[in-house]
């Protein structure tokens, strides 16, 4: 492998560890906050993309189509909670695994029934569609340079959600001793929904931003779900830093192991899992 | 009033009607309650982890598929592999890959576990999903079954729907009966504590992670003898037997049934099976109707028909489920640190 080419999967990798990122941090802070373990994470990235695939079919213009879509994931992502989550926070993990895969089971066959079961695509963005020359033969899209920069944009503004707002503190509040912080007038609740809808729509909008470079196609979610779930219990459960590291180590795993071992690609990824495991029980940024 | 007689009752009577079953069937439903059948094997093998151990393990479905991909493999095209062989090397191979998968699992608990086993049964769907070699994402046929018997003198012949209905019959009520034995044995009562108090189960002096991953095996390998039995029964193995959408549904099956009862997985297989075919000749949206089926079980019958039979006998509420949630995963956290409440 020359430079160039290592350049570019590299480019690659860490592009698709963003994407990866937005996914697996909601799931991590949904799990970390309030203690809920959300398969229905992954139907949320499919959402994103359905919906924008559908949208375009008006505007033409992905940025429209991102911004019609996302209060609209926000709305889906509060109904949920308020309907089917919050009845779950004193259960089992048994129940929240069957309750949340039952609106898998769901949202995969409304996907079914409103879209069909065909492949689509969704068009680049036209100012963003030129490329990098690399070399003379080599080029990198903008686009997937465009991805990488929008998601270190998020990712820099949730690190300040958390760490430097009202909001942030009372959502660490919630997840360090839930009654206290109801005790000192904190609505638990409300921040509940609020988190799993925030969760939610990062998850729409990595489907979203990333729809024009991977197709969409039914079961998409599904892929993008385990994926996650390897990410963040590499990264240790409820830790964002740790959903960061693991997002990135997939998503350049994934994309060498695509280039040099093509016939173990699928595999690779838990490998790294199982290595890590072995090493870290409780991942890499998890408690003990 | 104990419900140990009416059950066992239910039980023989169900065992006479699955026994005379095939004279008044047609050879579809002979076919599907093989199927079901099966799929009550399977989802008695996993109780063993979800309401006996207390391990949620969602990558079940490695080993039913794991199992029947080795009775392919070691078939040869044109010519059927003896049982003594085959049975075997499928269940060795499943209990191997449970081996392996619970030496990494069963050191963590709560949602690490849940995440891990689904983990590791994915990577084993994308193995055979793209292993061309062995018919990729469309699976692969086995056109021989084994053969029972010793030289040229076969003792039963599994080419034939009825023979393998009752094959499958036998296997399930030796199962059930393999599987009660082993609860009432020490190893059994070990394995129930764990699932109580995992703490005070090591206080006592017991290598909990040992036991655990023991009965990880044990299930492991009993999933695969239901994955060796569907491949019998069907002639074809395909990477959806590894899903974990395969998974998922025999959890659907352990917890409407009635988890922590051996009877309850079976009747779920069936049920749900069974409400499965009548869905189907009405709409093709069979999943609509599951996915609100099971929120339904999850919000209003957590103790599956197994708990709703305990409460009309009068039987009080079985609070098992909330003490193993207080003392199971929190209860870790209380021991390891004086401020632990929080989480709850």
């Amino acid at each position: 492998m020359d430079l160039t080419t290592f350049l570019i999967q590299t480019l690659n990798g860490v592009q698709y560890g963003f994407l990866l990122f937005l996914v697996a941090s909601g799931l991590t802070l949904i799990f970390g906050i309030m203690g809920i373990i959300n398969l229905a994470h992954g139907a949320f990235y499919m959402l994103g993309a359905y919906i924008v695939y559908w949208l375009m079919g008006y505007t033409d213009n992905l940025l429209i189509a991102v911004l019609v879509g996302l209060p609209i994931m926000l709305a889906v992502g509060y109904l949920i909670e308020r309907f089917a989550i919050s009845y779950l926070y004193d259960r089992d993990h048994l129940y929240q695994v069957l309750l949340t895969y039952g609106l898998i089971l769901i949202f995969n066959e409304l996907q079914k029934i409103f879209w069909g079961t065909d492949f689509y695509s969704v068009p680049v963005p036209s100012v963003l569609g030129g490329s990098v020359t690399l070399t003379e033969t080599q080029v990198y899209p903008v686009y997937r340079l465009f991805i990488s920069l929008i998601c270190m944009t998020i990712a820099a503004g949730m690190y300040v959600l958390i760490g430097r707002t009202r909001l942030g503190m009372m959502i660490r509040a919630g997840a360090s001793n839930r009654e206290m912080a109801q005790v000192l007038g904190i609505n638990i609740g409300r921040v509940f929904a609020i988190v799993f809808s925030l969760g939610a729509a990062l998850a729409a909008f990595a489907g979203m931003v990333g729809a024009p470079i991977s197709s969409v196609y039914p079961g998409m979610g599904d892929q993008i779900l385990i994926i996650s779930f390897v990410v963040v219990v590499i990264g240790g459960i409820g830790s964002i830093k740790g959903a960061f590291v693991g997002a990135m180590l997939i998503g350049l795993a994934d994309t060498f192991g695509q280039v040099l071992l093509p016939d173990f690609a699928s595999v690779v990824v838990y490998a790294v899992m199982a290595l890590v495991l072995l090493w870290r029980p409780q991942g890499l940024f998890g408690k003990a | 009033m104990s419900l140990k007689a009416p059950v066992t009752f239910f039980l023989l009577i169900a065992v006479a009607g699955l026994a005379v079953f095939p004279h008044f069937s047609d050879e579809f439903y002979l076919e599907f309650f093989t199927h079901l059948m099966v799929m009550g094997i399977f989802a008695m093998s996993l109780d063993l982890l979800i309401g006996y151990t207390g391990l949620v393990s969602f990558g079940h479905a490695a080993f039913f598929g794991l199992a029947g991909y080795l009775l392919a493999i070691v078939t040869p095209q044109d010519e059927a592999v003896a049982l003594w062989l085959s049975l075997p090397v499928c269940l060795g191979g499943a209990a191997l890959a449970a081996l392996v998968i619970g030496w990494f699992s069963v050191r963590t608990s709560g949602i690490y576990f849940i995440m891990i086993t689904l983990a590791f049964a994915q990577m084993l769907f994308y193995y055979f999903n793209e292993n061309e070699a062995l018919g990729g994402s469309d699976g692969i046929f086995i056109f021989s079954k084994p053969f029972v018997g010793f030289g040229d003198w076969q003792i039963i012949d599994l080419a034939n729907p009825t023979t393998v209905y009752y094959f499958v019959l036998a296997s399930l009520v030796a199962c059930y009966l393999l599987l009660t034995v082993m609860l009432r044995a020490p190893f059994g009562q070990v394995i129930q504590a764990i699932r109580a108090n995992e703490h005070r189960t090591r206080a006592l002096g017991y290598d909990t992670q040992r036991y655990k991953l023991v009965a990880f095996v044990i299930a492991g390998t009993m999933a695969g003898f239901a994955g060796y039995l569907e491949a019998v029964s069907t002639g074809i193995v395909s990477p959806g037997h590894l899903h974990w959408h395969n998974s998922g549904l025999v959890m659907m099956h352990v917890i409407l049934g009635g988890m922590g009862t051996l009877y309850g997985p079976i009747l779920g297989a069936f049920i749900l099976g069974l409400l499965h075919d009548q869905v189907q000749e009405v709409t093709e949206h069979w999943h609509l109707v599951q996915g609100v089926f099971v929120i339904f079980v999850v919000l209003f019958l957590p103790r599956g028909i197994a708990g709703l039979v305990g409460r009309l006998f009068g039987r009080p509420p079985d609070l098992d489920l909330e003490e193993n949630r207080v003392a199971g995963e929190d209860g870790n956290k209380v021991d390891a640190e004086p401020n632990g409440e929080r989480t709850k």
